[in-house]
């Protein structure tokens, strides 16, 4: 039994079968990206705990840039900094290079928001993280597709 | 010295055919048997052994009671000796005429004489068998042996480790349990010498030619640990500790095991453990990241639960269950009120797999939850939250629909009904789609559910519904679902109220003119949607044609009218099964749909301007008519068919309503259009309806595909043409008709449709039709289009020649085609000219797309250098339906294509920039079906891949860029920790 899954919201509609219309990446679609990833914990995903919202994904896609913001279930997830690194390295993997990317914690959700804030926007962090084979193994755990 | 071979050839035959007694045989052997060399002693016994084990059913009783004497005493004899004694023993074993006691006595001496685990694995199997064939047919006498035969086997496979052996012991002991053979005070040894291959651990050798997989072991062993309840007080603790180990494979085969056993188990079993089975199961759905783990857990607390549900209680005794559900509240309830929803699902899966078990345990938990979490709807605000609460409801409602009656006032819904009622109002009305969407599932389980929704048939409930469906667009496909599912339970509401009130909105033209039409459309969707009931659909057909009419008399616009039409064809199938409702809308639909056509194109002077004969709305029709057809009875379609026939032919319109038309029909001729609607009636008719008239009208038809202009209209008629000429009787005709159309002055189209019909049915004529079809590749100006042919040579067709139109199909055409053709096209290929290469690439690969994945996968090897090569084809059909060819042959021959993987990984990233939206989404499946091969042989294209597919990502198309993250995220993950 596994929680009912969202539909998705958008239907395929004719203008993204449509060869010559450019599609704009839209919020819609950075969201897609980010809610299916699996939580560290338990075999849910970010979206079914409520970890991430549409609403809560900015992106402007004339100014390559995004803004991710994610609420931890309680504030004091001993898990955050770890939900917010797969969040960043999902992003990072699956948007071009243009884009100037920024994940953080809702404001006022977790009791070491700024902390963990600033792991999360250091780039030389987020890439010695990625050094550590525990890590890269959780993160590539929760953004496996499940089986 | 004659070879043992030679003699026991020589030998056998002597003694099998009665030439020979045993006797001679053993007195011609003495000067072995007796011999003082135990080598020499070996060889006399093997002999003698072999021969028994080919003529044991020869024997006489006083002859197998000398040998057995015999080979018991050889049994202390040399350790060399002691196979070949074994294999004697095994054929003894298998004569009837064995006296009374000597089963048992043999039995004795193995278990004494023999230590089994010291012999080799074939030697010891032997004794399996020997013990095997006693128990099969002197079952009563080893009973007499009581406790000890018990012991004896025991130690006989005590430490036993091959897998092909086990198999056997296994069998050996659940027949031992299961035939009530007497354990005595050995039931702990037995479940030991078991129980410590628990959780069995085994690999198969790579090549293994025994081919014993893991799971047969698994499943032979949890055969036997959950066969007795004797077993329980040693089992139960072994499976707590397994459950609590960190063995992902060890917890599911403890799980598994549990929820076999709960089977047979009842209270007196399971009463100590309680209590720890519930904190590790509740530990594992709290903690597990594993969906099958949780899986299995929640299964294993279903069946604990319903064994306890079983249980007969005495007067005196404590009523476990009662106290097992407490405690299953008490850990889950409070989790349900935290604001923090992480343990919100665990918990409500927890209690709903425990109310799952038995109406006594749906009553308990529901009572206690169903209030709790109807309060907490109503405290929280937010709709994400909502929806959560409102799902687990569901859960509980759903779970309601296993127990057919349920009474009145026991269970927690008559508390809270009509505030379920009222909280899924709510849910309906609610902005957030998400909401909605849970709010019409739960409402449509609500009204499946008589006794439950007494309160919601009054007004507000279907008010509601009334209300979404031409309010909200989101959530209109679902809430037509739930109407067309609630329709049969209340008819009388849906005609009586629904029904009027949409046909009252299809008249009313009260909004702009924009949402106007989308406001139509969904009026007409859900009166179909509701068309679940016959009387419910001699409502709304009427309603249906009139709005289709009156479109045509307003010279409404052609998507109007599909839509009508679409409506149409849904009520159709949806009344197909019911004989009454098929011959009423068949009846009603049919003579009311050719009026109309028949009228419109008697409008002069030009009555392709009329909208109704556009071709999207002709189009729109012929399902309609085909679905009407399809299910009649054969009498009421030969009924059908008599005027639909003459109408066609002789301009006989004497049956249509409204049959007043300005001048005479001629359906050939001027209103030639019209056959369209020919073809959807009479080629959906059943194969042993006879069509009168039958050679005049192929003729027409023929007449028509090879001379009119206008292509829908000529395609048309060879569609119908080769629809006939499939069903046509074999034999008589086809022969005569079918050489017709594939003249050139057809074009390919009905050319190809009418090979296709005698394809189809494996018709002699059909390879000589095909051969030319095949030799129009060649040709410069018709090549491409011949190409084409075998495309619909090869698909599922939609409107004729398919099973659902009773067309003649055979199975497996398609492999059949393959065999006979695609020789001929690889030839053809290699054979031609640089400039027609690619139509038979093109016709090859139609070809390939439309088998069946199991017959490509194992035939395409041989045509992997082709396609490779046609992946470089320019041609953009080419070069995407070879990806589709490639892609299945990726996921299930990954070693096949790892030796191209060079060749592929090159071309699917250079068609990733295709200028075809199409060709890139195939490339990029292909690029992320590349993962599935071997890692080793893909890590050296990591980096390259990798960087590659950094340009997709950036793609202007929203479908390609969803691609492309799925390949490049998956090539990421290659050789990299956690994957």
């Amino acid at each position: 039994m596994r929680t009912p899954h969202l539909p998705p919201l958008r239907g395929a509609p004719c203008a993204e079968e449509d060869d010559e219309l450019p599609d704009a990446i839209d919020d819609r679609e950075i969201f897609d990206l980010i809610r299916s990833i699996n939580d560290p914990e338990h075999p849910l995903t970010l979206e079914e705990l409520n970890v991430v919202e549409q609403v809560r994904v900015k992106v402007n896609d004339a100014e390559s840039t995004v803004s991710v913001e994610f609420t931890p279930t309680i504030p004091h997830c001993s898990m955050a900094t770890l939900i917010g690194l797969s969040i960043k390295v999902k992003l990072l993997r699956s948007l071009p290079e243009r884009f100037k990317l920024d994940v953080h914690i809702t404001p006022g959700t977790h009791a070491s928001e700024h902390a963990v804030n600033k792991q999360l926007a250091d780039k030389e962090r987020v890439a010695a993280a990625l050094e550590n084979t525990h890590l890269l193994e959780v993160v590539n755990q929760c953004l496996s597709a499940r089986s | 010295m004659i070879s043992l071979a030679h003699f026991f050839y020589l030998l056998s035959p002597g003694v099998k055919d009665g030439r020979w007694t045993v006797l001679q045989l053993v007195e011609a052997l003495g000067f072995c048997l007796e011999n003082t060399d135990p080598r020499t002693r070996g060889r006399g016994i093997q002999l003698l052994s072999q021969v028994l084990l080919q003529c044991y059913s020869l024997l006489k009783e006083k002859e197998v009671l000398h040998l057995v004497l015999f080979y018991e005493s050889r049994l202390q004899d040399h350790h060399l000796v002691i196979p070949s004694v074994l294999q004697g023993l095994r054929a003894l074993s298998m004569c009837e005429v064995l006296s009374p006691g000597l089963a048992v006595s043999v039995l004795k001496a193995i278990f004494q004489e023999v230590h089994v685990q010291s012999l080799m694995q074939l030697d010891r199997h032997t004794v399996y068998s020997i013990i095997t064939n006693f128990m099969n047919t002197r079952e009563e006498e080893l009973k007499g042996l009581g406790a000890d035969f018990t012991f004896g086997f025991i130690q006989v496979m005590d430490g036993e480790k091959d897998p092909r052996n086990l198999l056997v012991a296994f069998q050996i002991v659940r027949d031992l349990i299961a035939k009530d053979y007497a354990l005595g005070p050995f039931v702990e040894e037995l479940f030991e010498v078991t129980s410590c291959y628990f959780p069995v651990d085994f690999t198969p050798p790579p090549n293994d030619p025994h081919g014993i997989q893991r799971e047969d072991l698994i499943l032979s062993l949890r055969a036997i640990l959950a066969s007795t309840p004797q077993f329980a007080e040693f089992l139960l603790p072994l499976l707590i500790e397994k459950l609590d180990s960190e063995l992902q494979s060890a917890k599911l085969d403890s799980l598994q095991t549990l929820t076999a056993c709960c089977a047979i188990y009842g209270q007196k079993e399971l009463q100590e453990f309680l209590p720890s089975l519930w904190s590790s199961l509740r530990r594992e759905v709290f903690q597990t990241a594993s969906e099958k783990i949780e899986t299995e857990c929640l299964a294993a607390l279903r069946a604990l639960s319903a064994c306890l549900s079983r249980s007969v209680l005495s007067s005196d005794s404590e009523d476990l269950l009662e106290s097992f559900l407490s405690s299953i509240l008490q850990d889950c309830r409070h989790h349900l009120c935290e604001p923090d929803m992480k343990l919100v699902w665990p918990s409500a899966k927890l209690l709903q797999a425990a109310a799952g078990a038995s109406l006594r345990t749906y009553h308990r938990i529901t009572r206690s939850v169903l209030p709790l979490l109807l309060e907490q709807y109503t405290k929280h605000t937010q709709s994400s939250q909502r929806r959560t609460i409102l799902e687990m409801l569901l859960g509980f409602l759903e779970l309601q629909q296993k127990w057919e009656h349920v009474e009145e006032g026991e269970d927690g819904w008559s508390l809270g009904r009509h505030l379920f009622c009222s909280v899924v109002f709510s849910a309906l009305t609610d902005p957030s789609v998400q909401l909605q969407l849970v709010g019409i599932k739960a409402l449509t389980v609500l009204g499946s559910l008589q006794g439950l929704c007494s309160c919601c048939t009054s007004s507000p409930g279907f008010a509601v519904l009334n209300h979404l469906f031409t309010l909200f667009p989101p959530g209109s496909e679902a809430a037509m679902e739930a109407a067309g599912s609630l329709a049969p339970t209340y008819p009388k509401v849906f005609s009586g109220r629904m029904v009027p009130r949409l046909e009252e909105e299809l008249q009313s033209g009260r909004e702009s003119f924009d949402s106007q039409r989308s406001f139509r459309q969904r009026c007409l969707q859900a009166l179909a949607a509701v068309s679940t009931h016959t009387s419910i659909v001699r409502e709304t057909v009427p309603v249906l044609l009139q709005h289709l009419q009156k479109v045509q008399k307003g010279n409404g616009s052609a998507a109007d009218m599909v839509s009508a039409c679409q409506s149409l064809h849904r009520v159709a199938l949806q009344c197909q099964q019911d004989v009454e409702g098929c011959w009423y809308f068949h009846q009603t639909v049919v003579p009311c749909l050719l009026a109309m056509a028949v009228q419109a194109a008697m409008q002069e002077p030009c009555p392709s301007l009329v909208t109704l004969l556009e071709e999207e709305v002709l189009a729109a029709m012929i399902p309609v008519i085909s679905a009407a057809t399809t299910h009649l009875s054969p009498e009421l379609a030969a009924q059908s068919v008599s005027h639909v026939v003459p109408l066609f032919l002789d301009g006989e319109v004497s049956f249509l309503p409204q049959n007043s038309f300005p001048c005479s029909f001629q359906p050939f001729g001027a209103q030639r259009r019209l056959v369209a609607l020919l073809m959807a009636f009479v080629c959906s008719l059943p194969r042993n309806v006879a069509i009168p008239q039958q050679e005049w009208l192929l003729r027409e038809l023929l007449a028509l595909s090879c001379s009119c202009n206008c292509p829908f209209t000529a395609t048309t008629a060879a569609k119908c043409f080769a629809g006939l000429v499939n069903k046509h009787p074999a034999g008589k005709g086809a022969r005569a008709d079918a050489g017709g159309p594939s003249r050139p002055c057809g074009g390919a189209p009905p050319n190809a449709g009418v090979t296709k019909a005698l394809v189809l049915r494996y018709h002699p004529l059909s390879s000589c039709l095909t051969d030319r079809l095949l030799g129009l590749l060649s040709d410069m100006e018709l090549g491409p289009a011949a190409a084409d042919g075998f495309s619909l040579l090869m698909a599922e067709s939609p409107d004729v020649l398919h099973k659902g139109c009773h067309a003649d199909v055979r199975i497996m055409f398609r492999q059949r085609f393959f065999t006979d053709n695609v020789p001929k096209l690889v030839q053809g290929f290699h054979g031609a000219g640089p400039d027609v290469k690619a139509n038979y690439l093109k016709a090859l690969s139609h070809v390939l797309n439309h088998l069946p994945k199991p017959v490509l996968v194992t035939e395409l090897p041989t045509l992997l250098s082709l396609l490779l090569e046609a992946l470089s084809c320019s041609d953009r059909v080419v070069q995407l339906s070879t990806l589709s060819c490639l892609h299945p042959l990726l996921l299930e021959a990954p070693q096949i294509m790892s030796l191209h993987v060079d060749t592929l990984v090159t071309k699917f990233l250079n068609l990733t920039s295709s200028p075809t939206m199409a060709v890139r989404i195939a490339a990029l499946r292909c690029a992320h079906a590349l993962t599935n091969l071997p890692t080793t042989v893909l890590l050296p294209y990591k980096g390259r891949v990798i960087r590659a597919l950094a340009k997709p990502l950036d793609d202007k198309k929203r479908l390609v860029r969803k691609e492309a993250v799925a390949a490049r995220g998956e090539w990421f993950l290659l050789g990299s920790p956690g994957r």
